[in-house]
């Protein structure tokens, strides 16, 4: 049992888009980095509820989280402008394992926002060469995206992502519901990464429970990243 | 006094958090397991939020094997939720609970939106629970009762020892895309913000008519709004849904609620209760 992770006040320092999508960087202040695939929550301006994103990358003293604007949360986040601050929860979850033999990095769409910070892990393990990955996007211009994460092949649709997956390869993954299904069915024992509404993640409010093992379980205790 | 809402903190989970309270209220429990509503459960609403957890817990023979023994070893003051969908199974649970002495209060969950209600006045629940233990029984009554204070009046001639006001109230959000319920179930507990008025006017006029202490609870945000709920007639306030946003919130409030009371002349919660009852000054 460990006590949650502590919440700290950052400050913005760049807003850059890329493609359809923000690339928030703040300074990180005491907050941990955590795990590849852990999240935080991240306060949005004038609403209710905090919204949990994944870490993207984590310039020296930075934080970066990748963000599609597509609801008030978001776009309130995504408005922020360098100098202003916002209040940052983690981080929480279990993010992936990286003591995989022959990685292999899946994502889709804004699911690939923590697949960028994934690859200099596993790189870092590696000598320092960043693992393959394929990205699968609605658009070129969602596409953009696809320059964070280094050593990708990417693809638009129709064209899905699951049909760049090589077999035997250990697959980390993040993407729309649809793709994780498709990927667990594909490639049985992959790391999958699931989103879900959830209004604290840290345990308080089950809002964002899913069906694992047969029993509703919450997304923020047992996951995000779930073996497939 | 500072307590949690039941339902918006597990103990468990985040124990420096509950250690921050003066008392831990449990997520309700029911006599058998229920797994709780199918996802979607919740909803931001654009002053509160939508919750359809549908009462998700172990039941009341798991709770008391694995999670109170868990709950007992962390050293808080707690009270148990107790919820059930006839007067006898309230008053089972009750019964099974007496036995725990680490268990110093039940609340009884008269009130949750998201489930089918017992069909017996609270008035009879209470009534059943009073004959099954000796513990003090608060119960926790619903705005959605156009006469809150009559329940007051009722459970308290029942045999209630405190009033818990309030729980949710009933709210529906609409997608923006697809123009369907955002909720799986349709509906939901609306809870934040929005309910501080309807918090405020069900302690206001349960004060009226009962002495019994009142947890004061709903939309409380700062320790301003905290005070207002006690000048209401609270003698104790609870946090919920600021907590999802601010696991902080109970030590920030409680010394907000300082300062405020102490900005009114008052030195304690205690002197506080009550005060919008006074007559206006002239």
């Amino acid at each position: 049992m460990t006590p949650p992770p502590r919440r700290e006040r950052v400050t913005v320092v760049a807003n850059e888009q890329i493609g359809p999508y923000t690339l928030l960087r703040t300074t990180r202040g005491e907050v941990d980095p955590g795990v590849p695939g852990q999240f935080f929550m991240l306060e949005a301006p004038g609403r209710i509820l905090p919204r949990p994103m994944s870490l993207c990358l984590v310039p020296t003293g930075e934080l970066a989280f990748l963000i599609d604007p597509i609801g008030p949360g978001t776009q309130a986040i995504c408005a922020l402008q360098p100098g202003e601050s916002l209040q940052v929860l983690g981080p929480l979850g279990n993010g992936f394992r990286l003591d995989v033999e022959q990685p292999l990095l899946v994502g889709g769409g804004i699911g690939i926002a923590p697949l960028p910070f994934t690859s200099q892990a596993l790189a870092r393990r590696n000598g320092g060469t960043p693992p393959p990955a394929v990205l699968g996007f609605r658009s070129a211009h969602h596409a953009e995206a696809a320059a964070l994460v280094p050593n990708a092949e990417v693809c638009i649709e129709p064209t899905y992502v699951t049909a760049l997956i090589p077999a035997g390869l250990d697959v980390l993954a993040c993407g729309p519901e649809p793709m994780l299904e498709a990927v667990r069915a594909q490639c049985p024992g992959s790391q999958l990464a699931w989103e879900a509404p959830m209004a604290c993640g840290y345990g308080a409010c089950y809002g964002c429970a899913v069906e694992i093992d047969g029993e509703l379980k919450r997304l923020c205790i047992e996951g995000p990243v779930l073996a497939a | 006094m500072i307590l949690n809402a039941s339902g918006c903190l597990d103990a468990l989970t985040a124990p420096n958090v509950a250690a921050a309270l003066d008392c831990f209220v449990t997520k309700t429990v029911t006599p058998l397991p229920r797994g709780g509503n199918p996802p979607t459960r919740i909803a931001e609403t654009p002053v509160g939020m939508l919750n359809s957890i549908g009462l998700a817990n172990p039941g009341i023979d798991e709770f008391l094997r694995v999670n109170l023994p868990e709950l007992a070893a962390l050293g808080l003051r707690l009270w148990v939720s107790v919820g059930g969908f006839s007067a006898e199974e309230y008053a089972a649970s009750c019964a099974l609970l007496d036995a725990w002495p680490e268990v110093e209060a039940l609340e009884l969950n008269l009130s949750c939106p998201n489930v089918e209600e017992a069909a017996e006045s609270a008035a009879a629940i209470v009534a059943a629970c009073r004959a099954a233990t000796t513990k003090p029984l608060w119960a926790k009554l619903s705005p959605a009762n156009w006469d809150i204070a009559g329940s007051a009046r009722a459970v308290e001639a029942a045999g209630a020892d405190g009033l818990s006001l309030i729980n949710t109230i009933r709210g529906l959000a609409i997608d923006a895309r697809t123009n369907r319920p955002v909720l799986s179930l349709a509906t939901g507990g609306l809870s934040g913000p929005a309910l501080k008025p309807i918090a405020l006017a069900a302690v206001f006029q349960c004060r009226r008519v009962s002495q019994l202490p009142i947890v004061g609870m709903g939309g409380v945000r700062t320790g301003r709004d905290a005070f207002e709920l006690l000048a209401a007639g609270a003698t104790h306030v609870a946090v919920g849904t600021t907590l999802f946003a601010d696991p902080g919130a109970p030590g920030r409030i409680r010394a907000e609620l300082q300062v405020e009371l102490e900005r009114n002349g008052f030195t304690t919660s205690a002197e506080a209760s009550g005060i919008a009852h006074a007559p206006a000054r002239a």
